[in-house]
């Protein structure tokens, strides 16, 4: 019966839109979507893809601008106890649901209570971890415990629009991550109706700019203003069809015949194609990601570090990022990507990386670099005719095939024979590189929040487990010092910024002049955005709201 | 995948003309069909042309200049350049696209090749035991069969790239193990039929055993189906492994197959037509001359005309 | 005829058993999970996943569970979109794959037997040698390549058609799709179509017919045409199936929501609930169309005896 309803809903939301384009009043985006949104509960959500229908109809506590600024968004104004521990917030007056309802502090209490609650299973739980409690809720009670009350967590409605929440420790970037989905609220009474199905395109509203009313799984969601929206006068579009086209040339080739107005992935292999026909329309601005190498520090070849550093510094990063992609990627050579706030003080610089001032002092640096690995290799007993074998493993995808390639490549001159290995997607390979089954193996991190913490506590010692094993989470190199740990856990500590910036580039200079991971190249955006679209701004976590665009007919 | 040629029908409707023929000694019954197929000019020339691409593919790359694995730093991405040696082009990551092509034509007819012999040896094993046997073991080996025809092929052939995707060999041999069915059935078929004939049961009151008997008398009257069979299931299998690298399932890099480097360069072809046009050329040449030869075979050992 | 059907079927359902038990197995040999992403899932969470799909349970234990819902027509949540139960995703996608697949199957039938016939009929001149040449691309050519370059053609260069994707209700976005899909379906039936038009052609009481004089108009169509057909009709069985399970690359390539894309996806990510739901579809739609065909067949041939 409910696919009777979604296909109504479908063909009445179609009507309407004929009627209306037949009005040419409405002004319809098109956008390009990538991957299907897997669900629509903010709880569950798990990439961009999601993200962006997601964000476009529900709002958090704190929103960005189209700079990507952190700004106020479903909160009128909210204080910062004097310890940094508890975060009193003022929901606004006009903030209301799209059926009408207001808004309450009892609907960001239940966003996150279904967050941590084990039974939602959550991917991005861990996210909320800094407030207190959070950890201790989400871990499932053991087998004959009675379940856990939720009341632990450090999260309390003061009255209908007052909410309070107690962090475990000092959390400089507290509100930039209230901008991340998992942490927006949900109609509570409508999760009281409709429990787990309050999700379902049909069921769903937000208290956002928009509000999905079709969605074919496969296909396209589409979503229509939220005329509620306190912002409403402000909002231009008055709908979005999201395209979910996996196949970005697909993609490219509707974009080329004026079907898209907006890509938000482009196939790389036709970029150059891209900026000839549409100058200017794809601005490839860094975002704040890191693609690297991971290094399996448990192999008896790989957990010496002078190989390690044989192995990084010989990979060629300009000509990755120039001569292979030509994406407008940069090259990276620390751990923290660059733009990164509250990180006070000069990015990490290697002392070995190569002069980028002219190709000539590139070149004569690189030859260096490669002659030293080459001795370094040849005083371990790899020699021409007897290379060190190692395995690269990567996912199914044609610019982390042609990295590997190269890369393949400029270490057989320091006498490495690479045998790659692909997986068919990227599941099974970061499976493979969870359990260790793995010597050199490609990653990539896209931040959450607007903060250092969210990449350094990537090379963090795993955790002890109940059962005697180590989780070593998203660390799969499995990078172990004791002193990294202690740092990183002092920063976590520190109230002053500059203090706890300087205690996190100690980590990071520690751990890659041990050669922790290769990072290789600083993620840019690929967005691809028609001139017709106004208020579009690229900005470093590749979030953009429609709520900001406009578009010239 | 089952259905891109109508391998099974055209082979189905050849057993049903052969099983209404009488049976012959084989060996006269091949040289009279390679005979006609000789004369058969689309088919000789189709011949000819494959053995060409073979020769060039395999000897080949002894002879041209770049290794296929060899990345040149100077030219990526770069349009055929005679001085340098790359005669059709280089690819995105700076190898030479023709040498790259020649690995790759000896990877699809490889993999091709293998798939098509184990799947023929399977099927006729098959076949003749469940048609010689007969009675129960008949019947639960050929119910076996229909249960692997209402498998979807697909989803075999993508589990088994998941599991052996690091050897293509492996890989195809796999995908062999799914092929036979059609050949079981029409070996099972003749099976049944040669079974009752006077020379067989001679054979059997002069004590030889099943196997012998499958071997001597049943095995060479199946000379027209197998290469029929095998003609028209090398293009399907070429065919699967294009399919699958478009799904990026294709061989490991930096080995590669005529359908990797289409897949590909299927996209970018308004940017880097060569890297497009010359493989696709090899493999389209491929499977239309495996797809004449077909024809002809079938003309040569049609049974009516004999 | 009724027993005959009832008999049919009670011997598919042990087959079709049979096969979904298989592929329940058999997906699980692959390596990784559905809950394998990007990255790695702290082990609570982890754990709360699995327990909530049932994944923490003994595999006998989850067969069990998985055919005692299959008994309820109940196939069960997705691993990956949890926005939609498997059931809904089928309902949502297989009406829009069976468009796909009939209108592609009636338009390149038709157009398959036109040119067949024309080519018999012209055997040998420019019209056949036209037609043989298309035809032999249409069968060697692969479908994504076909696909890809009528996309640039017809949609970035002539725009005559949408590029990609798909509007409700909307025709445009259907034609590029039907003719890559059933490009190699009219290949077929029209070289099928040609052999056994020339065959009767030659058949003496086609000669008869001629010289009795009737026009050749009427020879064809009152004579030729229905034996000529007999192949064809044989081989609409499996072509169909082939149309209605082989859509994947199609729909892949103009992303439209059809069950070869979620079958791609759900195996790709380890979505077992998904690939084990369209596995399900597929198995059905194989032995349905098997048992029409043979029932089409007894109807068709006297000769054939429902034994």
């Amino acid at each position: 019966m409910k696919i009777h309803q979604v296909i109504k809903a479908a063909i009445a939301a179609s009507a309407i839109a004929l009627m209306m384009s037949s009005a040419a009043l409405a002004v319809t985006l098109n956008l390009h979507n990538g991957s299907e949104p897997r669900t629509l509960d903010p709880a569950k959500q798990n990439g961009n893809w999601e993200d962006r229908v997601i964000s476009d109809m529900i709002e958090g506590m704190m929103t960005i601008d189209n700079k990507g600024n952190v700004i106020n968004g479903q909160a009128a104004s909210y204080e910062v106890s004097e310890d940094g521990l508890t975060y009193t917030f003022k929901i606004r007056n006009d903030a209301v649901w799209s059926d009408g309802t207001p808004v309450t502090a009892k609907d960001f209490v239940t966003g996150l209570e279904r967050l941590l609650n084990p039974a939602t299973a959550a991917t991005y739980a861990s996210l909320a971890y800094f407030i207190e409690g959070a950890q201790d809720y989400n871990t499932a009670p053991e087998e004959g415990k009675p379940a856990k009350d939720p009341s632990m967590i450090g999260i309390k409605a003061i009255d209908d629009k007052t909410v309070q929440y107690k962090l475990r420790g000092p959390t400089p970037y507290f509100l930039s991550a209230l901008i991340h989905p998992s942490m927006y609220p949900v109609p509570s009474h409508k999760v009281a109706e409709f429990g787990e199905d309050w999700s379902k395109p049909e069921n769903i509203i937000g208290n956002g700019a928009y509000k999905v009313t079709e969605f074919v799984p496969g296909s396209h969601a589409i979503s229509v203003k939220n005329d509620k929206y306190y912002d409403a006068a402000n909002v231009k579009i008055d709908d979005i069809k999201y395209f979910f086209i996996d196949d970005t040339s697909a993609a490219l080739a509707l974009y080329r015949s004026g079907g898209l107005d907006i890509m938000s992935d482009l196939p790389t292999d036709q970029l150059q194609l891209i900026k000839d026909q549409f100058p200017g329309q794809a601005p490839l601005t860094p975002i704040l990601s890191v693609y690297y190498y991971e290094f399996n520090q448990t192999d008896p070849v790989l957990k010496d570090p002078e190989i390690r550093k044989a192995l990084s510094t010989t990979i060629n990063r300009l000509a990755i990022t120039d001569q292979i992609l030509a994406s407008g990627v940069k090259p990276q050579y620390s751990w923290v990507p660059p733009g990164i706030g509250n990180y006070e003080g000069g990015q990490y610089t290697p002392d070995w990386q190569p002069d980028g001032s002219s190709p000539e002092a590139f070149e004569a640096d690189y030859a260096k670099l490669v002659a030293d690995a080459k001795a370094v290799m040849e005083s371990k007993g790899y020699t021409a005719d007897n290379k060190l074998k190692l395995t690269l493993r990567y996912n199914a995808n044609p610019d982390h095939e042609r990295i590997a390639i190269a890369v393949a490549s400029m270490w057989d001159a320091i006498n490495v024979s690479i045998e790659l290995v692909k997986s068919d997607s990227a599941g099974p390979h970061y499976t493979a590189l969870e359990q260790g089954d793995f010597q050199i193996g490609r990653s990539g991190w896209g931040l959450d929040f607007n903060d250092p913490q969210n990449m350094l506590e990537l090379l963090l010692t795993g955790a002890k487990q109940a059962d005697g094993t180590i989780s070593w989470g998203n660390n799969h190199g499995r990078y172990s010092n004791p002193k990294y740990d202690e740092l990183i856990a002092a920063a976590g500590k520190e109230l002053d910024l500059v203090k706890r910036s300087g205690l996190m580039h100690e980590a990071e200079k520690l751990a890659l002049d041990e050669f922790a991971a290769a990072p290789i190249y600083t993620y840019v955006t690929k967005w691809v955005v028609s001139p017709k679209i106004s208020g579009y701004v690229p900005n470093p976590l590749e979030r953009h709201f429609v709520r900001y665009m406009s578009k010239a007919e | 995948m089952a259905g891109i040629t109508s391998k099974d029908l055209v082979l189905t409707r050849y057993a049903e003309a052969l099983g209404q023929a009488t049976p012959t000694k084989g060996r006269s019954l091949t040289q009279d069909a390679l005979g006609r197929l000789v004369r058969n000019r689309a088919a000789l020339a189709s011949i000819i042309l494959i053995i060409l691409i073979g020769l060039i593919a395999f000897i080949g790359p002894y002879f041209v200049p770049w290794d296929f694995s060899k990345v040149d730093w100077s030219a990526i991405r770069k349009p055929p350049d005679w001085a340098k040696g790359h005669y059709f082009g280089t690819d995105v990551n700076g190898r030479d696209v023709l040498s790259r092509m020649m690995q790759g034509t000896q990877m699809s007819l490889t993999v091709a090749f293998v798939a098509t012999f184990v799947s023929v040896t399977i099927g006729i094993t098959y076949g003749a035991i469940a048609g010689y046997f007969g009675g129960r073991i008949d019947g639960l080996m050929m119910r076996f069969v229909d249960v692997m025809y209402a498998m979807p092929y697909i989803l075999f052939v993508i589990i088994l790239v998941v599991i052996f995707g690091r050897s293509p060999v492996l890989l195809f041999v796999g995908i062999g193990c799914l092929e036979w069915l059609t050949m079981a059935r029409i070996v099972r078929g003749q099976t049944l039929a040669l079974k009752e004939r006077e020379f067989v049961e001679a054979a059997r009151a002069g004590g030889a055993g099943p196997l012998a008997i499958i071997r001597r008398h049943v095995v060479p009257n199946l000379t027209g189906p197998v290469v029929i069979y095998a003609t028209l299931t090398i293009p399907e299998i070429i065919i699967t492994e294009s399919f699958l690298s478009y799904l990026g399932l294709g061989v490991q890099e930096p080995r590669t197959s005529l359908g990797t480097l289409i897949s590909q360069s299927a996209s970018a072809v308004e940017s880097q037509p060569w890297l497009l046009l010359y493989p696709a050329a090899v493999l389209i040449t491929l499977l239309l001359s495996f797809t004449y030869i077909g024809d002809g075979l079938r003309d040569a050992f049609d049974p009516k005309d004999r | 005829m009724l027993r005959y059907v009832i008999r049919r079927i009670s011997a598919m359902l042990p087959v079709a058993f049979v096969a979904i038990t298989t592929c329940f197995f058999i997906i699980r040999l692959a390596p990784g999970g559905p809950f394998d992403r990007e990255r790695t899932l702290p082990p609570t969470i982890k754990a709360n996943m699995l327990a909530a799909y049932d994944m923490d349970q003994p595999l006998w234990v989850q067969y069990f569970r998985y055919i005692g819902r299959l008994l309820h027509g109940d196939l069960g949540p997705s691993m990956v979109n949890q926005t939609f139960s498997v059931n809904e995703m089928i309902a949502l996608g297989f009406p829009f794959t069976a468009t796909l697949g009939l209108s592609a199957f009636v338009l390149a039938t038709t157009a398959g037997i036109l040119a067949g016939t024309i080519s018999a009929l012209n055997q040998n001149k420019w019209p056949d040698y036209l037609l043989v040449l298309f035809v032999m691309v249409g069968v060697v050519v692969p479908n994504f390549l076909t696909a890809h370059l009528m996309q640039l053609v017809f949609g970035v260069y002539l725009r005559w058609l949408p590029a990609a994707g798909y509007s409700p209700g909307s025709l445009l976005h259907l034609i590029m799709p039907v003719i890559v899909l059933g490009l190699a379906h009219a290949a077929r039936v029209s070289r099928l179509m040609r052999g056994s038009m020339i065959e009767v052609l030659g058949t003496n009481y086609v000669r008869t017919a001629r010289a009795k004089g009737l026009g050749e108009r009427l020879v064809i169509a009152r004579h030729a045409l229905r034996p000529a057909l007999m192949p064809v009709v044989s081989y609409l069985g499996p072509g169909l199936s082939y149309l209605l399970t082989g859509s994947l690359v199609v729909e892949q390539v103009f992303g439209l929501p059809g069950i070869g894309k979620y079958f791609i996806s759900a195996a790709l990510n380890r979505d077992y609930g998904l690939v084990l739901g369209t596995v399900i579809l597929y198995i059905f739609i194989i032995l349905v169309l098997n048992l029409l065909v043979d029932l089409v067949y007894a109807l068709l041939d006297p000769k054939v005896r429902y034994s």
